[in-house]
């Protein structure tokens, strides 16, 4: 991977997904270009559960990437990721919510920080909590992107959380196994 | 962990729900598979071996119990979940007597899908038994390394290596900055619970109503704002280890709650119902004078046993000088790395201070002292002028030490009192007693 494009989603705060792009050059070794993104949320709120669908946003966020491609002639496709970054709340169909989605072996991913605030479980806000939060979410679901599965040590980014303060747990990197997978030539 | 080597079956006839916890467990390493009705289910079992199986209650042709009875009778030990929406739970109560594992209810909470599956091979035993010792183990007891070669560390550490992998409950003693933590981690590192975090509770900087919070979590709606259900720290430590720092300063209502929660591993949310099971070892800390403090009833002495079990004491870093200068070279590694500035050691004079300086702080107050002197410091080395004051004060020959202003301040006070000991005292605010046992200390006389 040579290039991440970050994306704003449309609700996403700025200053927000700005938090990520260092984070993540220096995690990936990847540049990390940042865009907004013509994406418009409102269709992928589904009204009876009040949230919004992430495999779908997934999708477009995959063909939207591939297009950009065709129009430019890129035939590096395979160097070049997207993240989507959003302030919604996700879900996937079978379950009640999702930090993010990825697409495994893939180009895409998503994050949302919705339920990575304090105030919704009624603490006081910590936005450095909060920032750090969204690092180790953005890290793990680009993992999944190359191809990473969940990993058993209890500090590695790839820890699988599926609770919020589980990610407070973890830490913002990967394990020194998760690393020789995830560049093999380096040390 | 090699979930590898545990297959997991979806049998549901809606596609997205196949699709999304196929990948949901991809993700986690299981190998996956799912069928769309229980006759391409069952014949799917003939082919390959599955140790779970997530089967929709609810599916045309062969519903959901059917192929659980049909899956019964010929492999028992498989563990079946039934996914139901809300309106048949009934069905699902009916599962259960079938002989399913258990039931999920439609859209599924996926921490609570991730600890019935975690529950359910833990149970079986298919995974624990698999677990190998990945490096990543190796790292983590790399990296927070208790630095020092005197016989005191040496012998802690021995203490550590000794309670590790037992499950003892282990009491830290120590005065602040001497690396309890630490110890507590390395503990944690070389227990049979490393797979599973170490949750830091900092019991004295809380007030009683949010330790409890923090301790027990709260449901959603428990009180405004609770907008979800929140896990408290016990929870979070399922499996692995339970870190109370400064245990010594928690409120008598806390006390009680705690030992009820170590002595039967149950709890229960703040404003919930569910009783909650978590299986966590002990590891507390403190500064605090505990056996006194049970003696004057601050502390509960039932709580006290039950936390000191093995006690490990820290000692200060004034007892084990010999590690000063090892400990300063790790700090000046540690902060030129994170600085990103070339480290020239220490001049012999900035050794020579800080080998003697009594470093009331300990470990972290040197600590401290060295990220400051890498700041300020304009040459190559650090010079004794680039610690902080108190530091070389201590040092300085014409008379600076601590010890010595006190007595200086002690004398003047006496002169001018014409050596009235109470007026002294008075002064000095401190008792008769103690100041005639510092005249004695300092030698101070009265034509001096
Ligand atoms: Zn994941
Ligand atoms: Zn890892």
């Amino acid at each position: 991977m040579s290039t991440i494009q970050l994306l704003a989603l449309s609700d996403a705060q700025n200053d927000l997904v700005q938090v990520l792009v260092e984070p993540l050059r220096e995690t990936f070794q990847a540049d990390v270009e940042l865009a907004a993104s013509p994406i418009d949320l409102t269709q992928f709120f589904d009204v009876k559960r009040g949230q919004f669908n992430s495999t779908a946003i997934l999708h477009v966020i995959k063909n939207q990437l591939a297009n950009r491609h065709r129009n430019l002639r890129f035939k590096t496709h395979a160097t070049k990721v997207a993240l989507g970054v959003t302030g919604a709340d996700l879900f996937i169909p079978i379950l009640t919510y999702v930090f993010g989605e990825a697409e495994l072996n893939g180009s895409a991913a998503v994050v949302s920080y919705y339920r990575l605030q304090n105030e919704r479980y009624a603490l006081p806000a910590n936005r450095t909590l909060l920032e750090q939060r969204l690092i180790k979410e953005a890290v793990h679901e680009l993992g999944h992107v190359l191809g990473l599965l969940h990993c058993q040590s209890p500090e590695c980014v790839m820890h699988s959380s599926s609770y919020v303060e589980d990610i407070d747990l973890k830490s913002s990197e990967f394990c020194r196994s998760c690393k020789t997978s995830l560049f093999p030539r380096r040390k | 962990m090699n979930k590898n080597d545990v297959g997991i079956l979806i049998v549901d006839d809606e596609l997205i729900v196949r699709d999304s916890l196929t990948k949901w467990f991809r993700e986690d390493g299981f190998r996956t598979d799912s069928a769309d009705c229980a006759a391409s289910a069952l014949r799917k079992l003939q082919i390959s071996s599955w140790d779970i199986a997530l089967v929709d209650i609810k599916m045309p042709g062969m519903d959901g119990i059917e192929l659980l009875q049909r899956i019964k009778e010929h492999k028992k030990e498989m563990i079946i979940i039934i996914i139901t929406a809300f309106a048949s739970v009934d069905t699902a109560v009916k599962a259960l007597k079938e002989g399913a594992y258990d039931y999920v209810t439609k859209p599924i909470d996926p921490d609570y899908l991730d600890h019935l599956i975690a529950k359910a091979l833990n149970e079986r035993s298919l995974v624990r038994e698999n677990l190998r010792l990945r490096d990543a183990v190796s790292e983590l007891s790399e990296k927070d390394e208790i630095i020092g070669e005197s016989a005191e560390t040496q012998h802690v550490l021995e203490m550590v290596q000794t309670v590790a992998p037992t499950d003892t409950t282990v009491m830290i003693r120590g005065e602040s900055g001497t690396g309890k933590e630490l110890i507590a981690r390395a503990i944690h590192t070389h227990s049979k619970r490393k797979y599973f975090p170490i949750v830091t509770v900092n019991c004295g900087a809380l007030t009683e109503s949010l330790l409890e919070s923090e301790l027990f979590g709260h449901e959603k709606g428990a009180f405004t704002g609770a907008q979800y259900r929140r896990k408290g720290k016990v929870e979070l430590a399922d499996c692995g280890t339970l870190f109370l720092d400064e245990v010594g300063n928690i409120s008598m209502k806390t006390q009680m709650d705690l030992l009820r929660v170590i002595e039967t591993k149950q709890f229960m949310r703040v404003g919930g119902s569910e009783i909650i099971h978590s299986d966590f070892r002990v590891i507390c800390a403190t500064n605090r004078d505990l056996e006194a403090a049970v003696k004057d009833g601050s502390f509960r002495e039932d709580l006290y046993f039950r936390l000191n079990v093995f006690a490990i004491p820290l000692p200060p870093l004034r007892a084990r000088r010999g590690d000063i200068a090892k400990l300063a070279h790790y700090f000046l590694d540690k902060y030129a790395k994170q600085m990103g500035r070339a480290k020239h050691g220490f001049s012999p004079d900035a050794m020579h201070t800080l080998k003697a300086y009594d470093w009331p702080g300990n470990v972290r107050e040197l600590e401290n002292a060295i990220e400051r002197a890498m700041v300020v410091s304009k040459s190559g080395a650090i010079e004794k002028e680039d610690l902080p004051v108190q530091v070389h004060a201590a040092m300085q020959p014409n008379g600076k030490r601590l010890e010595d202003i006190e007595r200086k301040y002690i004398e003047t006070v006496l002169r001018e009192t014409g050596w009235n000991i109470s007026r002294s005292a008075h002064v000095l605010d401190i008792d008769r007693v103690t100041l005639y046992h510092k005249i004695e200390k300092f030698g101070l006389k009265r034509n001096q």
